[in-house]
């Protein structure tokens, strides 16, 4: 009686209480607990198999407000999942923490997790304890990452030639709904992410590139901006939309007389009072402006608003001013223009004014919408991808699709070693196990075997989607690989005519290959390892 | 053993209660289901003979609850219809961006996408693989999209035939709307107006003022600028040679703005004096105005009694309360700048107009400023029988509106009453023939649902369909690109004759939306729904 095991009886035959409620409360443990777990996570799993690889399908989600989100996104979909199973919850987790890392593969990890626990259960009906399953996984994993650091390539890393950076790209957006202009999506990742790039670190700073949507027009008329976007106006509709030689005074302080920050009380007892507090307010007016002017300024971006009085200052003074621009935004403005944040007018001074070749207002469409647009800055190396599109959820999806296409350069960019996608690494991998399982001694050998047929899931899942008979392909391939020993061998999704992964440039980076198979692995173990759960009971009210 | 048996026997809950998932067929189904539902919802109102619909809104809370609409505009239709089918949201987003976008076309680019999933459910009862009927399909729309820039022209180096062109689109546009009685009127009204904005496609400038009472016909095109508002009393009604300023500025009482200030006196006397310090400063106000030498004042907010009289007795005409874009527009038309401060006279420019007069539509009064300096505004006003024909008149004159100002942009022009569908058709057939492999059939199956639209014109129209587009597509194999359906005498005919012209930028964004959207719903296998936000009852009212 598994689930009421924690009943003890006295003598008497009296039931022995030994937590509160014990009754309502459900546990689950043991082989069952293995079970469900497992049930839970190829469930998971199996909803996600039909979005890998480039034929791979989109789900529809629906939020909780009704909204729809279309995506190819392994993470996404399973963030808006709303799983409530435990194990399920991992998972999801386990998808976010590769998007966090690597940025893409989120669904093939999944996938292979999905892959290992449907392996594990076979292993445990034949009697095999959970942990040896979970130390021969273990073994298997180091096996397989060490066989994907030998057949991983170096990879040119040119900045004058960029073909082989936009082909990683490519094969990220090969599985999105924007693929119809795949190559120029990659391209504008590329540029974005070399726009940006700090060649000597190494690294990418992703906050320098902003994706901003803007539903409307058509995918191809997506581009990339070497400057700021920012969904504002000018703040009166008689300023000039445009200024050249931009000189932008960047203030956070708000066009009001000053704010003392402790508390007081200002108290008007007499008509004298009252004009020098009309007089002062003036000043303070007129001397803000003044101070803006001083500065040379020609153009300001203010974070705050400023009453109508203030505007109409800057338009009689000829300054063109942009106001509530949020946070980060301006902080991106800051960068880009190379000018500093000035939150006092006192503080004002030429040396602070950003610079921008071009500053000028965008119109779309028969709705009176603007933005503004804010190019050849002083420093250049901001940047902001400007995505358009038919509808409302392939703006959203593009977005999602060029933020894994960026990732996957900036991982490149970091570690320029690569392996060929496709399933190409996963069967050579898989090969590699399978060899080594049979030189293990102990029963940890059954686990690592079938560690070697997990890792065929994925090219199994690609062959499924693209049509073939999964089996057959796959077996093909893998004697393909071992006849010709070509690692570079997978399966042909788009049924070019050869298996050559190399040749169709299918390339994916190995840190995202070598993360996909750590993760899943830790996570299938710490899976293993819980025999028991407890929930709390319907509380009795 | 009661535990194991519900373990074994009950599924592993995944979701949380509420939410769940349609996996590949039933996705499918219902994902189509609801395609064709709101293609079949708005397809009747296709066509210069297409029906209009009736849409009551909820009764309850809200500014629309139980207003009546008449309306034959897809984009009207869907917004206010609450679909809860995923797919059906997709095709009502893109209604919205065609709105949007274009301003027209609404209900063919949903009906284009509906025929298209239409199309198909028969291609994969054939098992034919979604991502092969997307490749075909992409294939067939860059087929159309070249065939159509192919046939279009463009007329703008030529002002004459280009106004003659804009006057065709207008009156195609027209056709299938309520206006269609008094089409011609309506299309040189559009017309006249969008050419006086100069290129822009910025649709602020023109006006649209509707009364109820009088005949359709009595609708008229103002030269100049209407504003609801009225004249201060004790001032003049009528001015000429008008020197207007035009300003957005608080003219009760100005406050202090300094933080934190408060006014404390021990007497009431002092509080008298206050007042008069107050009022003194209004007074200074007003001088500063009248310093400008204006003899109109125009203010976005509200104009207190005080300064009131203080004009009144200057004779100077004030206007309270224009709201802010009535102030824009103002603006705009009369060229001045809007004002809030008032210490540089000289350099503020002053809008001018060479009269200003109250005038009585139906029965309300309106200030008219005739004779502005900038003649790119002006003003419809539209008069009707009812409500419900005034809204759905503004709504077609605001899609030729729109239609024309995006043709001025992109002055490039194609051919209406299916012409241009079915010469994409035509073509898009060709290429199948021509292509190996199954994605001849997705593309046979394009052009399918091309011909569909032109199909369901003559349908809604009562003629026998199916004789009318097999005699179109003849005519068109046979090379005559430009014959169409003449819906007035139920045959086909040269739409150049006939002047039945459309935007080409139109029909382009038409078949590249509803082909988009198409696609994105075919690359769904799964639909996955969270549980539905529990609202809680506001209990603060009970």
């Amino acid at each position: 009686m598994p689930s009421v095991g924690t009943l003890a009886f006295d003598e008497f035959g009296r039931p022995v209480l030994i937590l509160r409620g014990q009754e309502s409360k459900k546990r689950l443990f043991g082989i069952e607990a293995h079970k469900s777990h497992i049930l839970a996570g190829k469930a998971v799993a199996d909803t996600l198999k039909t979005s890998l690889g480039p034929r791979g399908m989109d789900k529809c989600m629906v939020s909780p407000d009704g909204d729809i989100t279309i995506t190819n996104d392994g993470a996404t979909i399973l963030s808006m999942m709303h799983v409530e199973n435990e194990i399920g919850k991992l998972l999801v987790q386990l998808s976010k923490s590769q998007d966090d890392e690597i940025g893409d593969g989120t669904t093939g990890v999944v996938v292979l997790a999905g892959a290992l626990l449907e392996q594990a259960e076979a292993l445990l009906d034949k009697g095999i304890h959970p942990i040896r399953i979970a130390d021969g996984y273990e073994l298997a994993a180091k096996v397989a990452l060490d066989h994907l650091d030998k057949i991983a390539e170096s990879y040119p890393l040119d900045l004058k030639n960029l073909d082989p950076l936009v082909n990683t790209a490519m094969t990220t957006l090969g599985s999105k709904i924007i693929n119809r202009c795949q190559r120029q999506m990659a391209e504008i990742a590329v540029n974005a992410i070399m726009n940006v790039v700090d060649m000597e670190r190494r690294d990418v700073n992703f906050e320098l590139i902003k994706v901003q949507g803007k539903v409307g027009g058509r995918l191809e008329d997506t581009m990339l901006v070497k400057g700021v976007v920012v969904d504002k106006t000018f703040a009166h509709p008689q300023m000039p939309k445009e200024v050249r030689n931009a000189k932008i005074a960047i203030l956070t302080c708000p066009f009001e007389p000053p704010k003392p920050k402790t508390k007081h009380k200002l108290d008007i007892t007499n008509v004298e009072d009252y004009k020098k507090l009309r007089e002062y307010e003036k000043e303070k007016f007129t001397e803000m402006i003044k101070s803006i002017k001083d500065a040379g300024a020609n153009l300001v971006i203010c974070q705050w608003g400023f009453d109508d009085e203030a505007n109409h200052l800057l338009l009689s003074q000829e300054l063109p001013a942009v106001r509530w621009v949020g946070g980060p935004e301006i902080e991106l403005i800051a960068i880009a223009t190379g000018g500093r944040i000035v939150p006092r007018f006192q503080e004002l001074t030429a040396d602070k004014l950003g610079f921008a070749g071009h500053v000028y207002e965008l119109d779309f469409g028969t709705t009176s919408e603007h933005m503004l647009c804010i190019e050849q800055c002083k420093k250049s190396n901001t940047c902001t991808i400007f995505v358009r599109g038919g509808n409302k959820m392939v703006v959203e999806e593009a977005k999602r699709a060029l933020h894994d296409a960026l990732c996957v350069v900036r991982n490149l960019v970091r570690d320029n070693r690569i392996v060929y996608g496709g399933g190409a690494c996963e069967i050579s991998c898989a090969i590699e196990v399978a060899k080594e399982a049979n030189k293990i001694a102990t029963i940890e050998q059954y686990a690592i075997r079938a560690f070697a047929d997990a890792l065929e899931s994925v090219p199994l899942a690609l062959a499924e989607n693209s049509g073939y008979s999964p089996i057959k392909t796959v077996a093909d391939v893998k004697s393909a690989q071992i006849a010709q020993n070509n690692p570079s061998l997978g399966i042909d999704c788009l049924n070019t005519g050869t298996n050559d992964m190399k040749s169709q440039l299918v390339i994916e980076t190995l840190i995202g290959k070598r993360q996909q198979i750590s993760l899943a692995t830790q996570l299938v173990r710490m899976i293993l390892k819980i025999d028991d759960i407890r929930l709390p009971g319907e509380s009795e009210e | 053993m009661r535990g194991d048996l519900t373990t074994a026997l009950n599924p592993i809950p995944l979701y949380k209660p509420g939410g769940g998932e349609e996996k590949a067929e039933i996705a499918r189904l219902s994902a189509f289901a609801g395609a064709l539902a709101v293609g079949d919802l708005v397809k009747t109102t296709l066509g210069p003979k297409g029906m209009d619909k009736i849409l009551q809104c909820h009764m309850g809370d809200g500014p629309d609850a139980g207003r009546l609409l008449v309306t034959n505009d897809g984009a009207t239709i869907l917004s206010k219809i609450g679909v809860d089918n995923p797919v059906a949201k997709v095709l009502v987003d893109i209604s919205k961006v065609q709105d949007d976008e274009v301003g027209d076309g609404t209900t063919s680019v949903v009906v284009l996408a509906s025929e298209l999933l239409r199309e198909t459910e028969n291609l994969l009862a054939q098992k034919i693989h979604p991502q092969t009927i997307i490749t075909g399909w992409r294939k067939a729309t860059s087929e159309a999209l070249r065939v159509l820039e192919s046939i279009a022209k463009n007329n703008s180096s030529n002002l004459e035939q280009f106004r003659s062109d804009l006057m065709n689109i207008a009156r195609t546009t027209l056709s299938s709307k309520i206006l269609q009685g008094k089409k011609d009127y309506f299309s040189k009204l559009c017309v006249d107006a969008v050419l006086k904005l100069n290129g822009k496609t910025d649709l602020q400038g023109i006006q649209i003022i509707k009364r109820l009472g009088n005949n359709m016909s009595d609708s008229y095109l103002e030269e100049g600028f209407l504003l609801e508002k009225r004249i201060g009393i004790n001032m003049p009604k009528r001015l000429e040679n008008a020197r207007i300023l035009i300003a957005n500025t608080p003219m009760d009482t100005d406050k202090v703005k300094i933080f934190g200030a408060r006014v404390r006196v021990d007497t009431v006397a002092k509080v008298a004096e206050l007042e008069l310090a107050e009022k003194e400063k209004m007074k200074d106000k007003v001088n500063k105005i009248l310093q400008h030498n204006c003899n109109v004042f125009i203010n976005r907010q509200l104009i207190y009694d005080y300064p009131e009289q203080l004009f009144a007795e200057k004779g100077v005409m004030a206007i309270e309360h224009a709201d802010f874009e009535g102030v824009e527009r103002l603006a705009q038309v009369l060229g001045g700048d809007i004002v809030s401060t008032f210490d540089t006279p000289d350099k503020v420019r002053l809008g001018k107009c060479d009269l200003i007069e109250e005038i009585i539509i139906g029965e309300d009064k309106l200030i008219k400023f005739s004779g502005v300096a900038q003649g790119q505004a002006c003003t419809i006003v539209l008069r009707g029988a009812t409500q419900q024909i005034l809204d759905e008149a503004e709504r077609s004159i605001h899609d030729v509106l729109c239609v024309l100002s995006q043709t001025v942009k992109e002055p490039r022009i194609c051919y209406g009453g299916g012409a241009a569908e079915m010469l994409m058709a035509t073509a898009v057939s060709q290429l199948a023939v021509k292509t190996a492999g199954k994605e001849s059939v997705a593309i046979e199956s394009f052009a399918r649902a091309l011909r569909q639209l032109p199909t369901i014109i003559a349908d809604n129209a009562g003629y026998d369909s199916a004789e009318l587009i097999s005699n179109l597509r003849a005519a068109h194999t046979s090379g005559k690109s430009t014959f169409g359906l003449d819906m007035e005498n139920g045959r086909i005919a040269d739409m150049i004759q006939l002047g039945i012209l459309e935007s080409f930028h139109l029909k382009q964004q038409v078949v590249r939306s509803a082909a988009e959207a198409a696609e994105m719903v075919l690359r769904v296998d799964n639909i996955i729904r969270a549980p539905v936000r529990q609202r809680e009852r506001d209990m603060r009212h009970h």
